[in-house]
């Protein structure tokens, strides 16, 4: 493909520099592109820095090494082309749904009654379209994780990143909200980047798994996922991969739990 | 349906975390009941006074129950005076009462409101700017514990007798209050609320009036209210000392005439004014923190 990729990273590092004590190399030599309306999973141990590197790809905190591109752009500040969806929902406690979702657009100083028609009409995509008064607080913790994805997906992003969505979500919720993922990421276009420690959510969702070795993170191989969509978990073949990225994990996630005995 | 849709219909919001505001009947309902208890706690605190004093246990002259201390209101009216004067022989009547009420009402509001719009404004220069913080902590940590009481001389040594150290002594009740609280709640405004705000395009003074001010009023309002009751001790003693009209007058005067019948009449307004005041700020909050207000509905 000649298109330029949706994100391109060369060399990135992120080194915890804090006065009076060692620095901490978070993660180190990342090389990595990711094309436009491609879905890649994060998966790795605890403490690998993927969420660090997700939060460098927002623009949220800098790199300490390397160059990191947006189409060809270099990454100096957030943006809402690069929407990012935290665990928590992070829903503002006092506007109503649909005024949480037009947040961005007023910021952007759309019309209130553009933006009402834009911001209902992502609630109705996400299958909230009955919830558009409600406050976030009368939502289940699913709802409210896809509201934060009606935010993010208002300001029509082209890379949409998620730092573990659904990690506080009970398991039933969990494979809803993955169908429900799916199907936005089809609706969109966008690029999808999901960080996850969860294999089944990674085998389950991704066209490529990036998998990273415990700190300092590196990318320790990268696995394509080419089964069909919608994937059964009782496939032979999913059952496949899935043992694959566990002996993939286990050495690392070895490593990372001794290094958090050791202090 | 589509995935996503079959995925609303069996996620019900959990339980008691939506309380439903209860509907119209029920609602009156309730709040009968409120009054009813409410009567019933008074009536039985009055009722027992007057017991104690019926069976001669109380001396009428020190400790007036009800029915003598709102006796004579007419002459009770007397000692209150309509205009904002210091020392002055009031003409009796009802205007002079409301009068005085509203004159000590306008000190605590007037103190209230620049207590809380200095106290934010402070409150935030701590936590933004650090080379203020540096400077300005230390003193305010230090000023903040001395009881508002104490300012009493101060305020009547820089701004005379008057109005004005009345309200001094209100806002300074208010006021470290105020910037300790915000100062502490914007440090604690959830992270990822500002990086939302970052990535949406907020830029500083967006992101302070639109995330961080309504993440911190919740908070604001519960110090507010905390020292409402405060406020309102301050001011009294402040018109009995250094201002010489208004509520804390009267108390004075009674005190120094030894008249309970207007003691305890004037302890009756002032009750009824405090809890007025609280249940007026309970109102505002409902409807400016509509998403915490208990029962309160999304607009």
């Amino acid at each position: 493909m000649s298109r330029l990729p949706a994100v391109s990273l060369r060399g990135v590092g992120k080194t915890w520099a804090s006065p009076g004590r060692s620095p901490v190399r978070a993660l180190a030599g990342i090389d990595l592109d990711i094309a436009a309306g491609e879905f890649v999973v994060f998966l790795g141990p605890s403490g690998c820095g993927k969420s660090t590197l997700l939060y460098m790809i927002a623009g949220l905190q800098a790199a300490s090494a390397g160059t990191l591109e947006a189409d060809g752009i270099p990454i100096t500040a957030p943006s809402a082309e690069r929407g990012l969806i935290f665990q928590e929902a992070a829903l503002f406690p006092w506007l109503t749904l649909v005024d949480n979702v037009a947040f961005g657009l007023s910021i952007a100083a759309v019309q209130p009654l553009k933006r009402r028609e834009i911001a209902a009409e992502m609630l109705r995509r996400v299958g909230l379209g009955d919830m558009l008064d409600k406050k976030p607080d009368e939502l289940s913790g699913g709802m409210r994780q896809r509201a934060a994805c009606a935010r993010a997906l208002a300001m029509r992003p082209r890379v949409l990143m998620m730092d573990e969505p659904f990690a506080a979500l009970d398991i039933q919720t969990r494979a809803k909200m993955q169908d429900f993922l799916l199907q936005i990421w089809r609706d969109s276009g966008a690029s999808i980047i999901l960080v996850t420690h969860s294999i089944d959510e990674a085998v389950a969702l991704a066209d490529r798994v990036v998998v990273f070795t415990a700190r300092p993170g590196r990318v320790k191989t990268i696995v394509p996922v080419d089964l069909p969509r919608p994937r059964n978990p009782r496939d032979p073949r999913f059952h496949a991969l899935r043992d694959h990225f566990q002996d993939l994990l286990a050495d690392e996630v070895d490593r990372a739990f001794l290094e958090q005995e050791a202090g | 349906m589509t995935s996503a849709n079959a995925a609303t219909g069996p996620l019900p919001v959990p339980a008691g975390t939506a309380p439903t505001p209860p509907a119209g009947p029920s609602r009156l309902h309730a709040i009968l009941r409120a009054l009813g208890w409410g009567a019933l706690s008074i009536g039985l605190f009055a009722g027992l006074w007057e017991a104690l004093w019926a069976a001669g246990l109380l001396n009428p002259l020190l400790l007036p129950p009800p029915h003598l201390f709102l006796d004579d209101i007419a002459g009770t009216l007397k000692y209150f005076d309509r205009g904002n004067r210091v020392g002055s022989r009031g003409t009796g009547g009802v205007l002079p009462l409301l009068a005085t009420i509203g004159w000590t009402t306008m000190r605590v509001t007037v103190g209230l409101a620049l207590g809380f719009v200095g106290g934010v404004l402070v409150g935030a220069l701590l936590h933004y700017v650090r080379l203020f913080r540096n400077l300005v902590l230390p003193t305010v940590l230090l000023l903040a514990p001395i009881s508002p009481v104490a300012w009493l001389p101060v305020a009547i040594f820089v701004f005379g007798i008057g109005d004005v150290p009345a309200i001094f002594l209100v806002f300074i009740t208010l006021f470290f209050a105020i910037a300790l609280t915000t100062s502490a709640q914007i440090a604690a405004v959830p992270e990822n609320y500002l990086n939302v705000a970052r990535i949406m395009g907020a830029r500083g003074r967006q992101t302070f009036l639109r995330v961080v001010l309504p993440a911190i009023l919740p908070g604001l309002f519960m110090t507010l209210r905390l020292n409402l009751f405060a406020a309102w001790m301050v001011v009294l003693i402040a018109e009995a000392v250094g201002v010489g009209s208004g509520l804390g007058q009267v108390v004075s005067l009674a005190r120094s005439t030894f008249n309970a019948r207007l003691t305890f009449f004037t302890m009756a307004i002032i009750g009824v004014l405090g809890f007025t005041f609280d249940w007026a700020l309970r109102q505002v909050q409902n409807r400016m923190l509509w998403w915490i207000a208990p029962g309160g509905q999304g607009r």
